[in-house]
């Protein structure tokens, strides 16, 4: 319990994933907040790669955070952008009136 | 190792607090803020595990430049007063079950993963060794960034330049009615179209139509 190793890191990632995955599943409000849950998962992911990389002294993992780090901020920008676009469509981005696509 | 726990549990608490927060929260700008608060503790437990690097990349791109995007967003399109209902209505409370069930699945699937979990050094090939003392986690990281993964690296400019490239173009809407200047318009008017001669009589005057 007080000894901190490769596992207390991983836990939490694992919480903070499921937390992500509650939050898209849960949130029935704006798309702004599934985003933010995708964030969340991919913070899971880089917490994982980056204490594999410390416990195994290889820095490979904090190689591949940097590149998660990449496409993370990639993909804000290019879904922020979309839903700005959706918005200025349709005037709403409530999750459930999203229904141009008769998904 | 007392104070590695010590710092370990308070940061961990802190990041789930937040995330939980950030899924639960009414407001949407408060959401905003969890997520910056999440990402400052992780960042902490990143530089307190020896990733130093990556600690204060997180605090730049994270919260610097993600988090005040979102923020950026949510109040251009003013989505604050759209209160989050969970709980309301039968469409919301339908999904409810099933995103716990599937992420309590996801977690505890997450958790055997870890717990049969068992380090081989032998089936490892460590080439990208952090053992050397003498030189900080900085450096070591842009020895092998620019040359083993220089490949990598740049495939991933390349995915922020597309993502820039598509972003503008998403975003860029071109207004009737606004006065722009035409360089190529203006270097090429002639003579014949820009002045008229005209031959005025007296007592007429000259009738200009615009």
């Amino acid at each position: 319990m007080i000894d901190i190793g490769l596992g207390h890191y991983l836990t939490l990632g694992a919480v903070i994933f499921s937390i992500g995955v509650i939050g898209i599943f849960l949130n029935r409000k704006n798309i702004i907040v599934i985003l933010m849950s995708i964030e969340l998962i991919l913070l899971a992911v880089n917490i994982n790669l980056v204490a594999f990389s410390i416990y195994l002294g290889d820095l490979a993992g904090q190689v591949f955070t940097l590149f998660i780090l990449t496409v993370a901020a990639a993909e804000a920008a290019i879904g922020l952008a979309i839903i700005v676009v959706y918005f200025r469509n349709s005037g709403t981005i409530r999750v459930e009136e999203i229904d141009k696509l008769k998904g | 190792m007392i104070a590695h726990a010590i710092f370990f549990y308070t940061f961990s608490i802190i990041a789930v607090v937040s995330a939980i927060m950030v899924t639960a929260s009414k407001n949407t700008v408060h959401s905003v803020f969890f997520l910056i608060l999440d990402f400052i503790s992780i960042s902490c437990l990143f530089i307190m595990i020896g990733a130093e690097f990556l600690g204060m990349i997180m605090l730049i791109v994270y919260v610097g430049a993600v988090a005040v995007l979102f923020l950026f967003v949510v109040m251009m399109l003013n989505v604050a007063q759209q209160k989050n209902q969970w709980f309301v209505g039968q469409q919301s409370s339908r999904h409810i079950p099933i995103g716990l069930v599937i992420s309590t699945l996801i977690f505890f699937e997450i958790i055997i993963v870890i717990g049969g979990w068992k380090f081989k050094p032998e089936i490892f090939d460590i080439n990208n060794s952090i053992s050397q003392a003498s030189i900080s986690n900085t450096h070591s990281l842009g020895k092998i960034l620019y040359t083993d993964y220089i490949h990598v690296f740049q495939i991933s400019g390349m995915i922020l330049l597309v993502a820039m490239v598509g972003a503008i173009v998403l975003t860029f809407r071109q207004r009737s009615g606004v006065k722009r200047q035409s360089y190529i318009k203006q270097i090429s008017r002639e003579r014949a179209e820009g002045v008229e001669v005209l031959e005025v009589q007296s007592n007429k005057g000259v009738k200009l139509d615009d």
